[in-house]
This record gives C-alpha cells, sequence and structure tokens, in this order.
C-alpha cells in the first residue's frame, strides 16, 4: 500500500492507503473530518468540494494517493469567522446545509480568481456545486457580500475578522 | 460508488511511465487529473488493473512555443490551458472551448490530454484540436507517434493510443493574423454534455472569408470535420446569406446519436444553425 | 452580526438569521453517515439489474468468504423476518395492496429492488462482496407504459392480483352532464406530469445500534415518530425498545417521507449481528431506490361560457403507483382531488383517479404531493381557455376566481377556504412584473419575427396544505391523525426547552419555533433550545412533510407556551399576593394591573416553582406544559406568479428572463426562511418545467441513474427571483399561519409552461409536453405532438458521462 503525507487543515498525516480510496473517504473515513460531505458519484454535486494547494478540487474525484504531499483545506479548515461563512449565514445561503461546505469552498476559490465577480459570473463560477434548497438566489448575495467585505482593507474589517486562507 | 481495486505507480519521467505501462501491458490505465476516468470507475464501468499516474511528471505540463506550433503539454490542466497567454495567442480556439469544459473545481484537475485520449464524442476539446489539425506525441518503448487529429478518434470513447504509449503533447499549429474563432456548445443546463458543439475558426481577409476550419462534437462516434462547411464559405464574403447557406451543410456526412438529450435528426437540425452562429461569431471577433 | 429585533421588539414577523447555521457552515455537522460507534460494519446492497423477473436462485455463499466479510443475507435468508413494508393510506376499501419485502425473495418487479446485501467491516468491503453474489433471474414481461397497463391483456406485475389496476377513486360534485351540455367552450386535453426523482442532497444512510433488546436507529428520515411505530409493526419488535433519530438531515422534499426497506434491514442485521451497521446509499443506487414522484396522466375536460366563466370540470387520471404501495403512495393523488378546481367558481366537478402498478420504482410523497399536478391541470387550462376565447389570461382568471369578499367559501371540490386576497396578490405581481411593458415588448418581437420570442405564463395558485385535520384524513381512510405535539420546560434558571414533533431537515424550526416561543413567553430568544428529532427527547409527534410544521406544530407549540403561562400565573398570583384575574403578563413578567413596581418574571416564577418552598396548596411544582393541536380545518396559502420566458425559436432553446412570486402564506414567523423557502420552491418547480425527468426504456431500465443525466438546475441556470408577499391571515390557528414549504413549487411549473406556450402560440402551438427540453419545444414548432416529442425511442447512443452514454 503506497505511503501518503498529506496535510489537511493545518495538520500533517501519514498514511499507508489502499490506491483506489477517495480522498473523500480518506478524510472521512480515516482522518474522522466528516465536515465534507459526499452526494454523488459523478462529479457532479460538489458537495464535496475542498482546496487542494489552494484550488478547489472535488474530493470524490481525487484519489488520497493522488493528495500526496498536497495541502488540503476542508470547511474545518475555515475556522468559523471566515467572511465566506459569515455571509453564508447572514444572507440565509443555506437550508439543510448540505451542500454548504462545498459550496463555501467553491465561493472562496471563485474569489481567488475574480476578487469583483458580477451577479453572472457567480453564476457561472459555482455551476459545478448543485443545491436543492435555495434557489441559489441567496448563495448569490452572499458572495457578493464576501467579495465586497474581502475586498475591503483589513483594517476596515470587523476587528478579529482575518480572511483566510 | 466506490472503484475496484487496481494497482498504482506513480512514475516521475516519461521514460518510467513508459516502461511502466509497457511492465503492466493491456489493462493498465494512464490517469492524470482523472476527471474523466474517476467517475467511470466509481460507477465500476472501467476495470483497470493498474493506474499510472503521470501528473507528477513535470515536463508533461508544460506549455511551449515551438515556431510555428504550440505544445501543450499532456497533462497541462484545463485551468492552466485556459489562462495560459500562449494558448490565447495562438490557439484562442482551443482556450475557448477549454472555458466551457465542466466547472472550475473540474478544470482544476482535469487535464488537456486527458481529455482528447478520453475520446469522448460529446467532449468539448476534440473538436477543437480537429479543427485546428492539431498532432497527438505519443510515446512508448516502441519509440515515437505522431498522431494528427484526424486520425486518433477511431471510435465511441476510442482513440488509437495503444496501451502502452503515453502521450506526451499535443502540437497546435499556431493560427496567425486575421483568424477569428468560437466554440458554440449547446447543452440543456450548465454542467450537462453538449448536445451539440461547433469549434470555428475562420480568416477574413477584404470583406471575405479567406480560410475556415470547422468542426463538431457529437455528431457522430467521434468529432467530425465539416468539410462541406469549409469547402462551402473559403471566398465567400461576409454576411448573414453566406453563414446561413454553409450552417446547411453542417450535418453533411455525419452520423449523429440519439440519446436523453437529443435525437439524431434534432441535433442534425441544431448543427446547421450553431454552425452557421459559430461562424457569425468567429467572423465578427 | 445576528440581525434581532430591537429589544422588546415582537420576535415573529423579524428576519431573524438562523441558530441552526453555526453548525452548517463550519461542517461540525451531525449527518447520518458521520457517525460511526466503535464496532460499526457496513452493508452494502445488491440490487435487480432487471425491471420484472422470477428469481431462481440467489446464493451468497461466495460473498460470505470474501475478506472483511461478515455476513451476506438474500431476501430468502431473511424471508421470516423482514416482513412487508407498509403503506398507511389505503384509499378505498378494495385497494388492491401488494406485499412488499424489503428485500425480493421471488420476483423483483422494478430495476434497482434490492435482493440480497453484504455486512462488512468497512463499506469498499461490502461493495466488493457484492460482485460475488451469484442471482440467476428469468425475465418476466416488464410493464412501463401505464395506458397499456391498463388495457386488458397487459402482462402484470403482480400476476396474484388479475390487475395492474390497484384502485380507482371518484369524487363529484354537481352536475356535470348539466354543465358539459351545449356549453359554448368545451376544452379536453391530456397533460402528462413526467415522473421526477426528489433528489435530496444529502443520499439515504441509516445506523443502527444495538443495546441489548434495545435499539437505536438514527436515519436520515422526515419522520422519526412514523419511522418508529412502522419499524415496531413490521419487525415484531416492540415500539418501547426502538428509538429513532433524524440527525442533521440534509433535506427530503418528500422523499424521506418513507418507511425504507434498506431501514428495516439495517434494524434486523443489527438484531442478528449484535453490532452496529450502517448503510449510505449512492446517488447512483439512490436514483433507482428513492420513491420517485408525480408520474400521472391526465384527462382534462373543461367546460365554460362565451364570456369564460367556468361550468364544469371532469378530471380523469392514471397515477403510476410504481411496482409496490409505499407508506402514502395511493394517497398522493388523491391529495390533488381536491385542488383541480384551483382558485375558480364552478358549477360541477368530477374526479377520477385510477392507480396503476409498473414495473418501476415506486412513486410517493415529493414536494407537493398531488397539489403540483392538480395546479398545473387547472392553470394550464385557464390559460388555454384564455387563449381559445382571446382573453388575456389575467381577465379570465378575474372572471372566475373566488372575489375577497366571498370568504370564507365552500368549493366545488368541498373543502372552505377560510381566506383569500388573489385580487391583492394579482395586482402586486403584475406592478412587480411590469405586465403591460412586456406584453408590448411582446407584441413588437411578434411583428418583428424576432427568431428569439417572448412568452408571459400566469399562475395564480391556491394549495391545501397545514396537513392535516385528523377528521379529514380519516374520512379520506389515511392511516393517522395529523396533529403536532410540542412540550415547554422552563428549567430552573429561567432558560426555555422546547420540544417538537416537527422534524426540521433544512427548514430552520430551530430558528423559527424559539422566535414564537420567545415572544409567548416573554424570554430572550437566545434563552430558548429547540429540541427535534429523537423520538426519546421528542417523544410525540407526526413529523414534517405537507407544509405541516408552523400551521399544526407552531400552533402546537403557542398553545404550550399558553399553558405555562397560565400555570405562571397561579404561582404568580400567589408570590405577588393578588389576584390572578388581577396580573397581566406582558414581556415575559407579569404585573399587578394598577400596581406600578410590583411584579415578578417568569424567570422567579420558575424558580419559586422549582425550590417549590412556597406554592399555593395543591399546586404542582412545574410550569412544564405540552399541547397538541389538531387543526380544524386546512390552511390555503395562494398567490400570483408571472413568468416571462424567451424562446429560441431556431433552436428550442427557453431561457427565464423573468419571474415574480408574490404568495401570501398568511402570518409570517420569519420572511427570511419564508423567502428562502419560496425560491428553493420555485426552483424546483422549474426544474419539473425545463429539466428533470425519470426515464425509462422499454425494458423498464431507468436510463437516469446520476446527475449526469438526470438534469438538476445550477445557479447558472436559474434567473434571480422577484418576491414579495400579501398578508391575508389564515383563520384556522391563533397564529394566523398557513405553511410555505411547497408554495413555490406548485406554482412555478405551470407558470414557466405557460410563458412558453405564449411564445409559441403564434405558430399554432398550444402545448410543450414537459420538460420542455429544447428539441421538444423544437418539434412542437414543427407541428409535431407527443409525450416524447418524436425523440428516438433507444437512448444510450450520444457522448458524455452517465448511464445512457457511459453505460456502453
Amino acid at each position: 500500500m503506497p505511503r501518503i503525507r498529506v496535510e489537511v487543515d493545518g495538520t500533517a498525516y501519514e498514511d499507508d492507503v489502499e490506491p483506489r480510496l477517495l480522498l473523500v473517504h480518506y478524510l472521512r473515513d480515516r482522518l474522522g473530518k466528516v465536515g465534507t460531505p459526499v452526494g454523488c458519484d459523478t462529479t457532479n454535486c460538489g458537495a464535496c468540494t475542498v482546496l487542494m494547494d489552494g484550488l478547489s478540487v472535488k474530493s470524490c474525484s481525487v484519489l488520497a494517493v493522488q493528495a500526496d504531499g498536497r495541502d488540503i483545506t476542508t470547511v474545518e479548515g475555515l475556522g468559523g469567522d471566515h467572511p465566506m461563512q459569515r455571509a453564508f449565514h447572514e444572507d440565509h445561503a443555506l437550508q439543510c446545509g448540505y451542500c454548504t461546505p462545498g459550496m463555501i469552498l467553491a465561493s472562496i476559490d471563485l474569489l481567488r480568481d475574480n476578487a469583483d465577480p458580477s451577479d453572472g459570473e457567480i453564476r457561472e463560477g459555482l455551476e459545478g456545486n448543485l443545491c436543492r434548497c435555495t434557489g441559489y438566489q441567496n448563495i448569490v448575495r452572499a458572495v457578493r457580500r464576501a467579495a465586497d467585505e474581502m475586498r475591503r482593507p483589513a483594517d476596515q474589517r470587523p476587528a478579529g475578522q482575518e480572511v483566510a486562507p | 460508488m466506490i472503484p475496484a481495486a487496481f494497482e498504482y505507480v506513480r512514475p516521475a519521467s516519461v521514460e518510467e511511465a513508459v516502461a511502466a505501462l509497457a511492465e503492466a501491458g493491456e489493462d493498465a490505465k494512464a490517469i492524470a487529473g482523472g476527471q474523466s476516468l474517476m467517475p467511470l470507475l466509481r460507477l465500476r464501468l472501467a476495470y483497470p488493473d493498474a493506474l499510472v499516474d503521470l501528473e507528477r511528471i513535470g515536463e508533461l505540463r508544460e506549455i511551449r512555443d515551438d515556431g510555428d506550433a504550440l505544445l501543450i503539454g499532456a497533462t497541462a490542466t484545463h485551468h492552466q490551458v485556459m489562462r495560459d497567454p500562449l494558448v490565447r495567442e495562438h490557439a484562442p480556439l482551443i482556450a475557448a472551448a477549454t472555458a466551457t469544459v465542466a466547472d472550475p473545481a473540474v478544470r482544476h484537475r482535469g487535464t488537456f490530454g486527458g481529455s482528447l485520449a478520453h475520446a469522448d464524442p460529446a467532449g468539448d476539446l476534440p473538436a477543437a484540436a480537429l479543427a485546428l489539425d492539431a498532432v497527438v506525441l505519443a510515446r512508448s518503448v516502441r519509440g515515437e507517434r505522431r498522431i494528427p487529429a484526424a486520425e486518433f478518434f477511431v471510435d465511441w470513447m476510442t482513440s488509437t493510443l495503444e496501451p502502452d504509449e503515453v502521450m506526451t503533447a499535443v502540437r497546435i499549429p499556431k493560427l496567425g493574423a486575421g483568424w477569428g474563432v468560437h466554440y458554440e456548445k449547446f447543452h440543456r443546463t450548465a454542467q450537462a454534455w453538449a448536445i451539440v458543439g461547433v469549434a470555428c475558426a475562420v480568416r477574413r481577409e477584404r470583406g471575405a472569408i479567406e480560410d475556415a476550419r470547422v468542426a463538431l462534437t457529437n455528431m457522430g462516434p467521434v468529432p467530425v470535420r465539416a468539410s462541406a462547411v469549409e469547402r462551402f464559405i473559403e471566398g465567400r464574403t461576409v454576411s448573414e446569406n453566406s453563414f446561413r447557406s454553409a450552417g446547411e451543410r453542417a450535418a453533411e456526412g455525419t452520423e449523429p446519436p440519439t440519446d436523453l438529450h437529443g435525437s439524431s435528426e434534432y441535433r442534425t437540425h441544431l448543427a446547421t444553425v450553431l454552425t452557421t452562429r459559430a461562424l457569425t461569431a468567429a467572423a465578427t471577433v | 452580526m445576528t440581525a434581532a429585533p430591537e429589544a422588546g421588539a415582537p420576535e415573529v414577523g423579524a428576519p431573524r438569521r438562523r441558530s441552526e447555521d453555526a453548525r452548517l457552515v463550519t461542517g461540525r455537522t451531525r449527518w447520518t453517515d458521520n457517525m460511526q460507534p466503535a464496532g460499526t460494519l457496513h452493508v452494502a446492497f445488491l440490487r435487480s439489474p432487471q425491471a420484472h423477473a422470477r428469481i431462481v436462485r440467489a446464493d451468497a455463499e461466495r460473498a460470505r468468504e470474501r475478506p472483511g466479510v461478515v455476513a451476506a443475507f438474500t431476501g430468502a435468508d431473511l424471508a421470516d423476518e423482514q416482513g412487508s413494508l407498509p403503506c398507511a393510506w389505503l384509499v378505498t376499501d378494495d385497494i388492491k395492496h401488494p406485499d412488499h419485502p424489503p428485500m425480493a425473495v421471488d420476483e423483483v418487479r422494478y430495476a434497482g429492488e434490492p435482493v440480497a446485501c453484504v455486512v462488512a467491516r468497512d463499506r469498499y468491503a461490502a461493495f466488493d462482496a457484492l460482485e460475488e453474489i451469484d442471482v440467476d433471474y428469468e425475465p418476466l414481461a416488464p410493464v412501463v407504459d401505464m395506458d397499456a397497463a391498463v388495457e386488458d391483456g397487459s402482462p402484470l406485475v403482480h400476476e396474484g392480483l388479475g390487475t395492474n389496476k390497484s384502485y380507482t377513486w371518484v369524487f363529484e360534485n354537481g352536475d356535470l352532464d348539466a354543465a358539459l351540455r351545449d356549453a359554448p367552450v368545451v376544452l379536453e386535453r391530456r397533460y402528462v406530469q413526467q415522473r421526477l426523482i426528489p433528489t435530496a442532497m444529502e443520499p439515504r444512510s441509516v445506523l443502527c445500534v444495538p443495546e441489548g433488546d434495545e435499539f437505536t436507529l438514527y436515519s436520515a428520515t422526515q419522520i422519526p415518530h412514523i419511522l418508529r411505530l412502522m419499524l415496531a409493526t413490521v419487525t415484531g419488535i416492540p415500539e418501547h425498545r426502538l428509538r429513532v433519530v433524524a440527525p442533521d438531515v440534509g433535506g427530503g422534499f418528500g422523499s424521506k417521507l418513507q418507511v425504507y426497506g434498506e431501514e428495516v434491514i439495517a434494524l434486523l442485521l443489527a438484531r442478528r449481528l449484535g453490532r452496529p451497521v450502517k448503510w449510505t446509499e449512492s446517488r447512483s443506487e439512490g436514483n433507482m431506490a428513492v420513491h420517485h414522484g408525480r408520474d400521472q396522466i391526465q384527462r382534462l375536460t373543461l367546460a365554460a361560457d362565451e364570456d369564460g366563466r367556468i361550468r364544469g370540470l371532469k378530471v380523469d387520471l392514471l397515477a403510476d403507483m410504481g411496482a409496490y404501495l409505499m407508506l402514502v403512495t395511493p394517497g398522493i393523488p388523491i391529495l390533488g382531488a381536491f385542488m383541480f378546481n384551483g382558485i375558480y367558481k364552478m358549477d360541477a366537478y368530477s374526479f377520477t383517479c385510477t392507480g396503476v402498478f409498473t414495473t418501476k420504482t415506486p412513486t410517493d410523497a415529493y414536494r407537493g404531493a398531488g397539489r403540483p399536478e392538480a395546479t398545473y391541470a387547472i392553470e394550464r387550462l385557464m390559460d388555454e381557455l384564455a387563449a381559445e376565447l382571446d382573453l388575456d389570461p389575467i381577465e379570465v382568471r378575474r372572471r372566475n376566481w373566488i372575489a375577497k369578499e366571498e370568504f370564507p367559501y365552500e368549493t366545488v371540490a368541498g373543502l372552505t377556504y377560510d381566506s383569500g386576497n388573489y385580487e391583492a396578490a394579482t395586482e402586486r405581481a403584475l406592478a412587480l412584473f411590469e405586465y403591460d411593458k412586456l406584453r408590448a415588448e411582446q407584441a413588437d418581437r411578434n411583428e418583428r419575427r424576432d427568431p428569439v420570442r417572448l412568452g408571459i405564463g400566469v399562475s395564480t395558485f391556491t394549495e391545501m396544505c397545514g396537513i392535516a385535520p385528523s377528521r379529514v384524513l380519516g374520512s379520506l381512510s389515511y392511516g393517522a391523525g395529523g396533529w403536532e405535539h410540542a412540550s415547554v420546560r422552563i428549567l430552573p434558571s429561567g432558560k426555555v426547552e422546547v420540544v417538537t414533533g416537527s422534524s426540521a431537515h433544512g427548514q430552520g424550526h430551530e430558528t423559527a419555533w424559539a422566535q414564537i416561543a420567545a415572544d409567548r413567553l416573554g424570554v430572550p430568544f437566545e434563552d430558548v433550545r429547540v429540541l427535534h428529532g429523537d423520538t426519546a427527547i421528542a417523544p410525540k409527534g407526526m413529523d414534517t412533510y405537507g407544509s405541516r410544521s408552523l400551521a399544526v406544530g407552531g400552533v402546537a407549540l403557542y398553545a404550550a407556551c399558553d399553558k405555562v403561562v397560565d400555570k405562571a400565573r397561579s404561582i404568580a398570583a400567589h408570590l405577588l399576593e393578588a389576584a390572578e384575574q388581577d396580573l397581566e403578563f406582558t414581556g415575559g413578567r407579569f404585573g399587578v394591573r394598577g400596581v406600578a413596581g410590583e411584579g415578578a418574571t417568569l424567570q422567579e416564577v420558575a424558580l419559586a416553582a422549582f425550590a417549590a418552598h412556597d406554592l399555593p396548596d395543591g399546586l404542582e411544582p412545574s410550569l412544564d406544559s405540552d399541547a397538541t393541536f389538531d387543526p380544524d380545518n386546512f390552511s390555503f396559502p395562494h398567490g400570483t406568479h408571472l413568468c416571462a420566458a424567451e424562446v429560441d425559436t431556431e433552436t428550442g432553446m427557453v431561457r427565464l428572463r423573468s419571474y415574480v412570486a408574490v404568495d401570501d402564506v398568511g402570518k409570517v414567523v420569519n420572511p427570511l426562511i419564508v423567502e428562502g423557502q419560496v425560491h428553493g420552491g420555485l426552483a424546483q418547480g422549474i426544474a419539473q418545467a425545463l429539466y428533470e425527468e425519470a426515464v425509462y426504456d422499454a425494458e423498464g431500465n431507468l436510463t437516469t441513474t446520476t446527475m449526469a443525466d438526470y438534469l438538476l438546475p445550477s445557479a447558472a441556470d436559474l434567473p434571480e427571483f422577484t418576491t414579495d408577499r400579501t398578508e391575508t391571515p389564515a383563520t384556522s390557528n391563533p397564529l394566523g399561519v398557513k405553511g410555505v414549504g411547497e408554495a413555490g413549487t406548485i406554482a412555478s411549473t405551470p407558470a414557466v409552461v405557460n410563458a412558453i406556450v405564449d411564445a409559441l402560440r403564434p405558430f399554432g402551438v398550444s402545448d410543450v409536453p414537459m420538460p420542455c427540453t429544447p428539441e421538444r419545444v423544437w418539434r412542437a414548432l414543427r407541428g409535431e405532438r407527443g409525450e416524447r416529442g418524436g425523440e428516438g425511442a433507444e437512448p444510450g447512443a450520444g457522448g458524455g458521462l452517465g448511464s445512457a452514454g457511459g453505460a456502453r
């Protein structure tokens, strides 16, 4: 079994894994990081989205061995006070919350690429993440809100609110 | 669902990769980003004995200038390709088609060469590569092959790539000055595959189309070159009428499939409309 | 950061940010699959690859020999203990109700039906071992077409029943023959409600933990209480030895209002093996095995006068049950029986529904459940009537709807609509939509022969929700009541625990219920904790479906709070040495009328009750109260939805340009949550109109088993919605609330299709079957008709991932 070394949410792990083990099952079943859920088999739903070396990926479609040497950020690694998390709460951008971890990480990735997206760009940028509850409208609002806040210079943000990662 | 078990090899160089594939035999498969392969593995529609992972081979990732052509490394990701200044300058049709592939997360992992090797007739990149007369470079222990796109795609999800061959790069002849390009993708939802797509590049000179390259996505088991359209439009003045008449020839010689999202008859119709639109957009860029 | 009302301002009506969110945005959730008690074994199911076949042989022996496999069972292995899955709504006395074993024993009747299972140390080992189970099938004829299934000589789904008809249910009121006789306008239409797959984002999951002869079953369910009772009934395990927990549940939309075979099997396996067992479905097995929704063929006859006034309506339905009757399968179309008349007055109405067995996945509740189907029919007919008479579709509705001064109004379907103001909602919607401006643009595009046409779709809908008055349910042969329960505990510190029988799975009850309790008890929102979804904590309840939680469960909470205040009043009077009738309770404090400064807060009273040192003689030392509310009537949300669609006549592609929804859901507890419910409902209703369809081939194979074939809209596919509300309180409950969970879904489907047809009327088009795919629109423009729009019969040759293409 190949041995992998992965950093997940700031902690380094070293494990022997079966080659076919999916990254999302490694996170959930081996590391107990169950904040990242699974919603489909076909890379459509995006519920399992995490950041790998800073870029969004669908962790159900990456082998754990392929994450060897990489840095993974899951929703659990955002703390609880990331502007995107706060915006999702503030704008009621979630209902059942199952898509939310993936949606938040995909949204963070979207803003990394485009700090000031239009509504249309937000919608296009989130095309790989499905939500069955919200009709997306409040998700678009939340991403816009987070974008506004994250573009503000740090000294104008409420105290203690860092923009990570 | 869960993939069946397989061996896994991660070579550090093309030489190692070629040797690994030769050793692993018929039922080994190369993987890079895995965005086409992983779902097939999970649904157990593919059962390779071994995966040879090309992702960490640095030279396969490079995009470089090769004189009159670009060399796009086989494992350059879609994310990388669509932003690459060389691609945008010399192969803008590739950049445009790549931007329509799947979604951002998939584009972060999925690779240019992988999309071609997967040879899905609904994939967006095969038609773009075909339109531009791309040449696939493949290496095995037996040596290197150069396979023109027109010969690369042989059947539904089947390419001429041998089980022991590694695609190393794709050579895309540069488009010179005066070319306009467009990829017209028609699908029911943003996530859905193209029902029909049209990859189109045209060169305008003095109000006429001097040169045209048009290829179609999902109009047969392999991407098809719309030769009748190209022949018709070359030399014609730029006008709505000429584009419409050209579009009417789009489905000539195609065998479009019938599936959940569209019948053969409908695809035939769509090809004409979308080709007209693609020509118009490419000529007015 | 939480938008809280000003101190002292009422909580009810305030856009409180949800208490639930903190754990959901951080990943600290309790999805069933997240739980992994020590020793947990994993289950995988082998499912039938055939739609209809006899099981000649099933052998799991080789699977048992695989490494890591603890046990493997075929249906026959469990035949003696697995029982039959329940149906709680046998709508007629002579309904055909076949046995439904959780795992098939002798015969499979839909592709995806479980036939065997493996229990192993991890999910990979379990899944691998499925390939070692041998099952020999002898194929039987599939039954896939409802019209053909009810013909004499059709192959039968259940040979022993002698027919594919499960039941025929009839309702008639008024003289329909008279209404039809010499009617100047008679419209006859046939509409098809395609089959849908509910697709909650969280796939189903169940974990059963044995402790001696007691079992805790965690399940991604909407109905922990009903599930507990049904599991006890099916397995014979006494109800009080079972605890069912619905932890965080990732959406349901009706699909988790079910007693699934996998839940029963998980319980049986935990009992046999004495270890926790867990099963979590994959999406591609879920698409085959989670119950489906809709699937009706509607034959409709509407008679009207020349001025557009409706005389009567005749409805003849075939409703696809699928292969078996599940929890409320037969009742779903019957819920629609009372809604085909919509908001309109008419003299006569006739409804006949035949439930039909096919060799497909069973159907059951999906968001709206019967009411979207009915609303679609009447709202499409109203547009057809307008076109027939060359009237504006708004005007034809106006001539028929119940005027605001006519409430309460007894409808031709026998319901009493307690309140409504269709005029106000419509006026507001027209203004927001800029109706006249869009009509002008439409005329202009038609004039210019623009290849992209504009259509305007109208839907003025109502629905019955707050399900439901127990007596009404009884009269419809439903197997249970429709009440809901709540209890309120005042802790010694004055903090409040609310226990509700409603079982939220995304709706925000923890927030809304706390708002209600905070107001009624005069305590801070933060001091209220809402407990639900665990039969050990909330022992009594009827769960969440049918837009019932607020209008039934919320009202139960309201009543329980009032009982707390009543009890507290006695103690407060004693403490303040005042007469009870001299006390007034405001802002959480009892004051003595006319005596400034004298008073006791609820917290002080609670502490006094806890200490019980000085209570009036005979008084129980507790403020805790509970209440069970059973409504007298349904509630009737209504609204006016307007949709503008651009239709590309060259490709058939539809793009929604604008969508206005003005809903009247009565009084609102939390407008933020209400708006979110409307948005999500709209998305699902629009998706029925444009994208979603469960497709079976001629052999009865489901060809849409993945999200690559069963198309769900992403953010990029939906427009920005404009929503607003009018507020006509319900009179059937003291909160004045109606329910909002299903409104958007019910209203939007006909609005979208009406818009598409409206765009195409200049081309002579009067219908496009759902979902209105580009090809179907294109075929309609070419004058073709028919459900499948003339599409090829054999899908599967195209490219792209999925069961259709990828499975080759």
